[in-house]
C-alpha cells in the first residue's frame, strides 16, 4: 500500500515552480507580440509578409505542415504501440496525447493564419466543394482534433478519480472539477470493462485517421503541377517525415518533463534505450523515400526537375537542404546505432535536433518549388525572385511554436504525465510474478 | 430485467415510427405525382391536329395539345446567370508570335482598363528563348481560361469558376484567400492583392454607378483575393474586342467564337479553323491536359526582328506606376 502511496505522491501533478512560471510567462510574451504582429497583418493585409505572388505559399504553410507532422505522434506511438502490446510504452503515451492534442490544434489556427481572408472563413462550409483538397482538410482536422482529445481523455478517467480524492481537502474546486471529468469513475469492473473496449476503438480508429491526415495533408501539394511537388512518393514521404516529427518532439519533451518532475525512476534509460530505437526505424524510413523522391528524378533529369534540385544540391538553398539532411536526419540514424546514443542526455539533444531539422525540411518542401514554375519568372521586382520569411512571418510563427509549448505546459500542470493507476496496475501485476517465482 | 424490456419496447416503438414516417413520406410522394399525371392527362383532350415543319423540313401533323409554347432564348438574358455565361458561346483567341514585337500596348490597355496597381500585370510579354540554338521569340500570356481548369478544381469555396462559354473567373466576393489556385495554375496567370489595392485615384470617377462584377475584374480589386485576366465579358457585351486585342499595333490577338469558328484582330476576321490549319497553330503546355482557350502560331516568317523589341523590355517590371 505504501508504494501506492508513493507512486500517486510522485505522480500527481505539482503546482508550478517558479520556473514555471518565468517560462510561461516569457511563452505568453511571445504569444503577445505574435498576437499584434497578426493584427497589423490583419489591417494591412499580407503584404506585410514576403510572400509575393510567385513564393505564394510560405512558412505560415510550412508551419501548418510542421505542427501536422509533429500530431502524428499520438496515432505511432499511443496506438500503434498498445495495439502490438508493447508495454514499454505506458510512462511515455500521456505525452505523446498531449502533443498530438497541441500540435493539431496548432494546426487548424496556423492555416488560418494563412488564409489573406479569415473573415470568410464560413464560406468553408457555406460553399464547401468536395473535389478540393483544402475541403478534405477541413473535414479531417477537426475529426482528428475530436479523436486525439478522446484518446487523451479516456485513459484519464481513473487518474482523474485518484486526483479527486487526494486535492478534496487542498484545494476543494479543483477536486471538483477533476470529479466531474472523471464521470464518476470507481474502478469497478463493468467500468474497467467499457473503456477498455472504448480505448481499443479509439486506438484503432486513430490510425486510418491518422495516415489519412498526413496524406491529405501530402496532397495538397501533389495534386498540383508543380516540379517538386507534382510527385506519387508524396503522401508515404509525408507520413514516414510526419513520424519522424513526433517521435522527435515526443523524446525532447519527455526529457525535459523527466528531468523538471524528476521522474527518472519512471522514465528510465531503458525507456530512452526503447525510443531511441523506435526514432532510428522513422528516420531510416523517412530516408528511404528522401532518396525516392530526390535521386530518381535526379536520374531521368527532366529539364525541370534538374532545375529544382540542382538549387537545392548546390544553389541557394543548398546550406538548408544539406543541413536539414545530413544533420537533422542522417547524424541522428547514426547516433541511435550506438547504444550510447540512446542513453538520455544524447538523446535529448538528437530529438532536438531532429524537430528543428523537421521544421526546416518542410520550408525545404513548400519554397523552392513556388520560385520554379514553368514559365519564366518576368516583369516582377527583383525581390519577387526569392523569399526569406518576413519579421511579421516570424513573430507570428514563433508565436504559434509559443502557443503549442503553452498548451502542452498548461496540460502537464493539471494532468499526470505519467498514468497513475496505469502504472500502479502494472507494478500489482510485477508484484505477483516476483511472489509466484519466489514461492 | 425491468429496465431490459423498457428498452426493447422502445426501440420496437421507434422501429416502427420511423417505418410508419417512412411509408408515409413515400406514399405522399406517390400521390403527388400520381395526382399530376391525371391532371396532365385531361388537358389532352382535342381532335385537332396542327402542321409543322420539323428541322429536317419534312411537314408533320401533330395533335395540337401537344404543342406547347416553347419559351423563347431571348427569355435568358432577363434572368442572365454570371455562373454560367452567354448562352451559345464558346470564346477563344489566337496569339500569333510571328507578329508581336514586344509593343507591349496590350499590357498597357489591359493594366488601364483593369485598374492594376500592384506589381505584376494580368498580360505579360514573356521574353521566350528554349535553348541556346534555338530563336527568341516574344509570348503574350494572360490567363488560359483552359476547359479543364485546375485552379477551378482545387477551390475549396467555388470563388473561381469555369462558365459555359468558356471563361473562367472570379468571384471576388466570395474568395478566401488561400492562394491554391495560384499554386494550381501552370501558367503562373494569377495575381494576388497582397494589401490594399489602392485604386482610389485611378478607379473613383468611373465607380458611379458600376455594380462589381466577376465580368469586369479589378474594378474595384479587393485586398486578399485573386485577380487575373477575365477575357473582358465587360467589352464583349458591348460588342467590343478585349482591350489587348484592340490596342495591339500589330494585330497579334485574335479573339471569337469557336462554335462561329470565327476570330477578328480587329482588322480581318478569318476562319479559326483554318487559321490554326494553315498557321500550324498550338496551346501551351498540352501535355498537362489543362486545354486552354488561347491558341499560339509559332513565331516564322516574322515580319519584325526580335531585338526591336528589347527596347521596351523591362526584366522587373510590367505595371507603370503614376508617380
Amino acid at each position: 500500500m505504501e508504494t501506492h502511496e508513493k507512486i500517486i505522491r510522485d505522480l500527481v501533478p505539482k503546482e508550478f515552480s517558479k520556473k514555471d512560471i518565468i517560462w510561461i510567462i516569457s511563452l505568453i510574451v511571445i504569444i503577445v507580440v505574435g498576437l499584434v504582429a497578426y493584427i497589423d497583418q490583419l489591417i494591412k493585409g499580407q503584404e506585410v509578409t514576403n510572400m509575393r505572388d510567385y513564393a505564394l505559399w510560405g512558412i505560415y504553410i510550412s508551419n501548418f505542415v510542421f505542427f501536422v507532422a509533429t500530431s502524428f505522434v499520438g496515432s505511432v506511438t499511443v496506438a500503434v504501440l498498445r495495439l502490438t502490446n508493447n508495454s514499454w510504452r505506458t510512462p511515455l503515451v500521456r505525452i505523446a496525447e498531449i502533443i498530438s492534442v497541441a500540435a493539431i490544434i496548432m494546426a487548424g489556427i496556423t492555416i488560418m493564419i494563412d488564409m489573406a481572408r479569415p473573415d470568410r472563413l464560413l464560406n468553408l462550409f457555406i460553399h464547401a466543394r468536395l473535389q478540393s483538397p483544402i475541403t478534405w482538410d477541413v473535414i479531417i482536422i477537426p475529426t482528428y482534433i475530436v479523436i486525439s482529445l478522446l484518446l487523451l481523455y479516456f485513459p484519464l478517467l481513473p487518474d482523474f478519480a485518484i486526483l479527486k480524492k487526494r486535492l478534496e481537502k487542498k484545494n476543494p474546486r479543483l477536486s471538483k472539477l477533476y470529479g466531474k471529468l472523471s464521470l464518476n469513475w470507481t474502478g469497478s469492473k463493468a467500468q474497467k470493462l467499457l473503456q477498455e473496449k472504448s480505448i481499443r476503438i479509439i486506438a484503432i480508429m486513430i490510425i486510418p485517421v491518422g495516415l489519412l491526415l498526413q496524406t491529405i495533408d501530402a496532397w495538397l501539394f501533389s495534386t498540383t503541377y508543380r516540379i517538386g511537388w507534382d510527385s506519387t512518393n508524396f503522401a508515404p514521404y509525408f507520413i514516414s517525415g510526419a513520424f519522424v516529427a513526433g517521435l522527435g518532439a515526443l523524446v525532447t519533451v519527455i526529457y525535459i518533463v523527466r528531468k523538471t518532475k524528476k521522474l527518472e525512476n519512471y522514465i528510465t534509460d531503458y525507456h530512452f534505450d526503447k525510443l531511441g530505437k523506435f526514432l532510428a526505424l522513422a528516420c531510416l524510413t523517412y530516408l528511404y523515400f528522401n532518396i525516392n523522391e530526390y535521386l530518381i528524378p535526379l536520374f531521368t533529369a527532366k529539364k525541370g526537375e534538374s532545375i529544382h534540385l540542382e538549387t537545392l544540391f548546390t544553389g541557394s538553398y543548398s546550406v538548408i537542404f544539406w543541413l536539414v539532411t545530413v544533420v537533422g536526419l542522417i547524424l541522428p540514424i547514426v547516433v541511435l546505432l550506438f547504444k550510447k546514443g540512446r542513453k538520455p542526455r544524447p538523446m535529448f539533444y538528437i530529438g532536438l535536433i531532429v524537430v528543428i531539422g523537421s521544421w526546416w525540411k518542410r520550408f525545404v518542401i513548400v519554397t523552392p518549388t513556388l520560385l520554379h514554375p514553368f514559365l519564366p519568372i518576368q516583369g516582377v521586382p527583383e525581390s519577387w525572385h526569392h523569399y526569406f520569411p518576413s519579421l511579421h512571418e516570424w513573430l507570428i510563427t514563433f508565436a504559434t511554436l509559443a502557443m503549442a509549448l503553452l498548451i502542452i505546459t498548461f496540460c502537464i500542470r493539471f494532468l499526470p504525465v505519467i498514468p497513475i493507476q496505469r502504472t500502479i496496475d502494472e507494478f500489482k501485476q510485477q508484484q505477483h510474478i516476483d511472489k509466484g517465482i519466489k514461492s | 430485467m425491468e429496465e431490459n424490456t423498457n428498452k426493447t419496447s422502445r426501440r420496437k416503438f421507434l422501429n416502427k415510427g420511423l417505418k410508419i414516417g417512412l411509408a408515409t413520406a413515400i406514399g405522399g410522394f406517390g400521390l403527388s405525382k400520381l395526382n399530376s399525371k391525371l391532371t396532365a392527362k385531361t388537358t389532352v383532350d382535342s381532335d385537332e391536329t396542327i402542321e409543322l415543319m420539323t428541322t429536317d423540313g419534312v411537314l408533320i401533323q401533330v395533335d395540337s395539345s401537344e404543342v406547347v409554347e416553347v419559351k423563347h432564348s431571348q427569355s435568358h438574358d432577363d434572368k442572365y446567370n454570371v455562373r454560367e455565361g452567354m448562352a451559345n458561346r464558346k470564346f477563344v483567341m489566337v496569339v500569333d508570335l510571328a507578329k508581336c514585337k514586344n509593343a507591349l500596348k496590350c499590357q498597357n490597355a489591359c493594366n488601364k482598363h483593369h485598374y492594376i496597381t500592384g506589381d505584376n500585370a494580368w498580360l505579360k510579354v514573356y521574353k521566350m528563348q528554349e535553348e541556346q540554338d534555338t530563336a527568341p521569340y516574344w509570348m503574350p500570356m494572360m490567363c488560359m481560361h483552359c476547359d479543364q481548369p485546375a485552379c477551378v478544381t482545387v477551390c475549396p469555396v467555388d470563388a473561381t469558376f469555369k462558365r459555359k462559354d468558356g471563361l473562367v473567373l472570379i468571384d471576388n466576393d466570395r474568395c478566401i484567400g488561400c492562394r491554391f489556385c495560384m499554386a494550381a495554375c501552370p501558367y503562373s496567370t494569377r495575381v494576388f492583392n497582397w494589401g490594399e489595392p489602392g485604386q482610389e485615384v485611378t478607379l473613383n470617377m468611373e465607380m458611379t454607378n458600376h455594380m462589381p462584377s466577376p465580368e469586369h475584374a479589378g474594378m474595384p480589386s479587393i485586398k486578399g483575393t485573386v485577380d487575373k485576366c477575365d477575357f473582358c465579358p465587360h467589352a464583349i457585351d458591348k460588342g467590343e474586342l478585349p482591350h489587348c486585342v484592340s490596342a495591339c499595333p500589330n494585330g497579334v490577338f485574335y479573339f471569337g467564337d469557336k462554335y462561329e469558328d470565327t476570330v477578328t484582330n480587329g482588322d480581318e476576321t478569318v476562319r479559326l479553323s483554318k487559321l490554326l490549319e494553315e498557321k500550324s497553330g498550338y496551346r501551351l503546355m498540352e501535355s498537362l491536359g489543362t486545354s486552354p482557350s488561347v491558341y499560339y502560331l509559332p513565331p516564322v516568317d516574322r515580319l519584325v526582328d526580335f531585338k526591336d523589341g528589347l527596347e521596351d523590355f523591362k526584366e522587373f517590371e510590367s505595371v507603370e506606376k503614376s508617380e
